[in-house]
């Protein structure tokens, strides 16, 4: 069985294909300079319709996450880390960290994006721990 | 804008049988619910000319309204369903009262019911929760609703220092509630020793920490203040309400740990001309136990951040200085989801009424009842009194 996948349309597949090529794409207000996370069809600090897309660094903080000792569906082996994630660039984000112990998961603690295949078309970025708080 | 205070009044109420009723689906058991509110208001269905109702996850209805109101033969000229997940009953009480007052209505029924238990597999059931994560950017992750709760107790938890003890402290105050309440369906003591012990879910919530997975029902009848007297029951009157609405998809939230319940109880508090002090018990929406934590400290019983050393020092279990969850809550009476506030109401009108049996809370004049939806997303805050001034 396999995760979730997420339904790539519209607006959004900027953001997924940028997964696939292995960046991490934030839209942009080219107005007001913000950058929000996930895509809309407009910007919710200025409202502000002409938007385009950076690229992340990729890195951030944990704001804060849980260890998931009962599996949504058979298609996720517990356990797993959600967490939540506040990117560098300022718009947090859910996702994994992966490839750590977690008990090395703190709230504050450095992370740095990964791309983590999803299916055999669709790369999700997730998170390992970092060096740098 | 147009008070609401004390211009309308609950002159009925009912729940169905709660916990696991195999036998009835979520519809048969709204309507066995109507019914019982009904008979308790001493009226007949033809007199109802409002139905507001919630859709269930285990036998939706496109139109749900409509086809219970075909299903019980009434005919009412306000009918519509809603859907704000757990802060859905309350959302719609503030509703059901505008159309009184505008005269949209003059004998609403509210009711919901839903079989999370027995009529949906354990894992349709963990499914159809967690569906209230973003399907793009949230669902892929695998966050199972309890991690939702998780995560905004780990962040309190960094900031405040709040310990597990805590959140434990609440799921035992729950269920010494529920002890007294023979139609809970968790009725054995527990300590926080058991809590803690308790298999681990999503750290830091343990099994214990959870809400129950139920079947159930529950219905209530409005109208004017002028009409209430008329009823059979001391009629138990709406004070205050406010509603705050702040997201629907935690990642999105503005805090993890300050909710939208600061602003919904600001506008019940002002409507009501009272304040936290002045009531006698609250009813806080417990899908898990970091939920009453952080809504103590948002209602204004506690300050920011102090929730945990206020549960251990004034007491919210039967005993305590604020009886909160009087009927088990949803940790310990029933959880069918939607629907779970609907017993805080339920109960609310029996304290009010003096009704409540072994778990009458003394002197019970006012009292505060909040449901949230989503995951700490949509809030709903009313202020009940015996008294319409």
């Amino acid at each position: 069985m396999s995760r979730i996948q997420p339904q790539v349309s519209g607006l959004s597949s900027e953001f997924f294909d940028g997964c696939n090529e292995g960046v991490l794409r934030l839209q942009h207000c080219k107005s007001c300079r913000a950058i929000q996370f996930y895509p809309r069809v407009f910007c919710k600090v200025c409202s502000g319709r002409n938007l385009d897309w950076v690229n992340a660094s990729g890195k951030g903080n944990v704001a804060s996450f849980t260890v998931v000792r009962k599996a949504l569906t058979e298609g996720y082996k517990v356990p797993y880390i959600v967490a939540l994630i506040d990117l560098k660039e300022g718009p947090r984000m859910m996702s994994n960290i992966v490839n750590c112990e977690s008990e090395l998961v703190t709230v504050g603690v450095g992370v740095r994006v990964v791309f983590s295949a999803w299916s055999d078309t669709l790369s999700l970025p997730v998170f390992e721990l970092s060096n740098e708080r | 804008m147009i008070s609401l205070r004390g211009k309308v009044a609950l002159v009925g109420a009912a729940d169905s049988q709660v916990g696991i009723v195999p036998g009835l689906d979520a519809n048969e058991l709204c309507a066995d619910a109507i019914l019982l509110s009904l008979s308790d208001a001493g009226i007949d269905k033809d007199q109802v000319d409002g139905l507001i109702t919630c859709n269930s996850m285990s036998k939706p209805m496109l139109y749900h309204a409509e086809a219970m109101a075909e299903y019980l033969q009434i005919f009412p000229r306000y009918c519509f369903a809603a859907g704000a997940g757990g802060g859905t009953t309350f959302s719609i009480l503030h509703h059901a009262a505008s159309a009184i007052v505008t005269g949209m209505a003059d004998i609403i029924v509210i009711a919901m019911a839903d079989c999370l238990r027995s009529g949906l597999s354990r894992e349709q059931s963990l499914l159809a929760q967690s569906s209230t994560g973003h399907p793009q950017f949230e669902q892929p992750y695998g966050p199972t609703v309890p991690a939702y709760y998780a995560l905004i107790a780990q962040a309190h938890m960094a900031k405040f220092g709040t310990l597990p003890e805590h959140f434990a402290e609440i799921a035992v105050a729950c269920r010494a509630h529920a002890v007294k309440n023979k139609n809970a369906q968790m009725r054995d003591p527990i300590t926080v020793e058991d809590v803690l012990n308790s298999r681990m879910i999503a750290d830091p919530l343990h099994l214990l920490d959870c809400s129950l997975v139920s079947d159930g029902g529950a219905a209530i009848v409005m109208t004017s203040a002028e009409r209430a007297v008329d009823f059979p029951h001391p009629p138990v009157y709406l004070l205050g309400v406010g509603e705050g609405h702040n997201h629907e998809h935690i990642s999105q939230a503005k805090s993890l740990t300050t909710s939208a319940a600061l602003e919904s109880s600001k506008q019940a508090y002002a409507m009501a001309g009272l304040g936290p002090k002045d009531m006698q018990f609250a009813q806080l929406y417990d899908c898990f136990t970091p939920t009453v934590l952080l809504e103590l400290e948002d209602l204004g019983f506690c300050k920011k951040g102090e929730g945990g050393p206020f549960i251990s020092s004034v007491g919210i279990g039967p005993d305590g200085s604020l009886p909160v969850n009087t009927h088990g809550g949803l940790l310990s009476h029933c959880h069918p989801g939607n629907p779970g506030s609907m017993f805080a109401l339920t109960e609310s009108i029996w304290q009010l009424r003096h009704s409540a049996g072994k778990r009458q809370v003394i002197n019970a004049h006012v009292g505060l009842l909040h449901a949230q939806g989503g995951i700490m997303s949509s809030h709903t805050t009313l202020i009940l009194g015996r008294d319409a001034s």
